[in-house]
């Protein structure tokens, strides 16, 4: 059982998820440093497989070298890039090395990476993928083959409750859900109406009675980092009233301040709808901004009363 | 004839559909919107990158096929089970079936045969195959069994 899907069942207090960089060298030493940066906010981290189609460290590897570190992976999969064969021997390759959380994803189109004249795969779909996997946990591969000592998979996928279209996303959760996904990281959304409501829908057909629910919030500093997300980022719209308010709360700092308050009022609005179970956060700072949320917002293993009573707790 | 019909489901589902002759037709449960026109191929409904205007990420001009679909599923000119079925979970390609006749794969349902993993059920190499329920049809593109390189 990993330590995501033992505080999930549970329970107790809001789950935080984070976002690992990218890496592409300097050895195992940068993925200790990152995940010492992580380690005492977080429950767990994605190991990210080529974010926006871009070539990087593999998900395989770092997710592995994290979990060395004490940091717990969650390995996202993203179809884009391998067929079934492929994908199949990548989880239950990392499982040998106590990698559980798996992340099923679509994945960005080639187009939206540097190499856009890559082949795209997409042998299989994302919630073919949570199938699939939930299957490897079960003991078999999809063509039915035994895997005699099945991995411990804790299995889970992304929706995005901000793009169209809007009234389907609820179905696609729940069709993810009963596919086997049990954690749904949600994508970054600036419209809380919609996330209301995508949750709210998930509560009544039943998706949370199994999945837990992780919406994501991103730390800027700017108001051009907004704007770059709104433009290139794939299913990423924002509003440019806020955008425009973010951009004229005055000088660099100000601004700086104004994003990370918009941060804040996402999380809080977010971690108060029932049905949420924690949150997953993406760092473009990279100035201990991560550290002030967590503490702002009260969650996380820092905050952990029953692990830190009992010692379990670094700080 | 069987050599003849893939060119004549072509010729009539390429126009309407634009269909690619993927050999296991599912336009009924997608509201008569082929998901193999989606540039990810997607078949069980729309990635996270639907554009705001709801236009695909990949081709910025083309509407979401996804987006499409599921608002002809809703369409009152079509049958309610095809409607119900729309959010049915769609197994995976099998990619042999490519440039073959759907309408022949319906017939003869190998459309419907789907990897033994797929019903959930493991199987060791020497026992029966649990959960095969349907009848398998001859399938001229498989190779016999033991030819494994
Ligand atoms: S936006 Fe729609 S058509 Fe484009 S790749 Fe995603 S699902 Fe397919």
């Amino acid at each position: 059982m990993s330590r995501l899907s033992t505080l999930i069942a549970e329970g107790r207090r809001p789950v935080v998820t984070a976002e690992f960089p990218s890496i592409d060298g300097g050895g195992l030493e940068a993925i200790e440093r990152a995940a010492d940066e992580l380690r005492p906010f977080v429950d767990a981290v994605n190991a990210t497989d080529n974010p926006a189609a871009h070539a990087h460290a593999s998900n395989t590897s770092i997710a592995i070298a994290m979990s060395q570190f004490g940091l717990e992976p969650i390995m996202q999969v993203v179809c884009r890039d391998k067929n079934r064969i492929a994908m199949q021997a990548d989880i239950v390759g990392a499982s040998l090395f106590g990698v559980e959380n798996i992340a099923c994803l679509t994945g960005d189109d080639v187009t939206a990476g540097d190499e856009p004249e890559a082949r795209r795969v997409f042998d299989l779909d994302s919630t073919q993928l949570i199938k699939v996997a939930a299957g490897l946990g079960e003991g078999h591969y999809l063509s039915g083959r035994a895997i005699k000592q099945p991995p411990t998979l804790f299995v889970g996928a992304v929706e995005n409750p901000f793009a169209p279209p809007l009234d389907y996303r609820v179905q696609r959760a729940l069709k993810k859900a009963e596919a086997g996904a049990r954690f749904l990281q949600l994508q970054i959304g600036y419209y809380p109406e919609r996330l209301e409501a995508f949750v709210r829908g998930c509560v009544e057909v039943g998706v949370t009675r199994t999945t837990a629910l992780l919406p994501t919030v991103v730390l800027t500093k700017s108001a051009k980092a907004l704007s770059f997300m709104d433009d290139a980022v794939p299913g990423i719209s924002i509003p440019v009233d806020v955008i425009a308010s973010v951009a004229g709360a005055g000088d660099k700092e100000a601004i700086a301040e104004a994003s990370y308050q918009l941060t804040l009022d996402i999380s809080r609005h977010a971690l108060s709808l029932p049905g949420v179970s924690g949150i997953h956060l993406t760092d473009f700072r990279h100035d201990g901004s991560l550290e002030r949320l967590v503490r702002d917002l009260g969650i996380g293993p820092a905050f952990d009363p029953v692990a830190t009573a009992s010692g379990t707790t670094s700080h | 004839m069987p050599k003849l019909l893939p060119l004549i489901e072509h010729a009539v589902k390429k126009p309407v559909w634009d269909c690619r002759m993927c050999g296991q037709c599912v336009l009924h449960s997608t509201g008569m919107t082929c998901p193999m026109t989606c540039p990810k191929t997607l078949r069980n409904g729309p990635c996270g990158g639907v554009r705001e205007n709801g236009n695909c990420e990949v081709k910025p001009d083309m509407r979401c096929v996804w987006v499409t679909a599921e608002h002809r599923s809703h369409s009152p000119a079509m049958p309610r089970h095809w409607e119900e079925e729309f959010n049915d979970l769609r197994p995976p390609v099998d990619n042999r079936l490519q440039g073959t006749s759907s309408w022949v794969n319906f017939v003869t349902k190998r459309d419907q045969r789907t990897p033994r993993g797929w019903q959930g059920a493991a199987h060791d190499a020497h026992s029966a195959v649990p959960g095969a329920s349907m009848v398998e049809i001859d399938d001229p593109t498989s190779l016999p069994e033991g030819f494994h390189s």
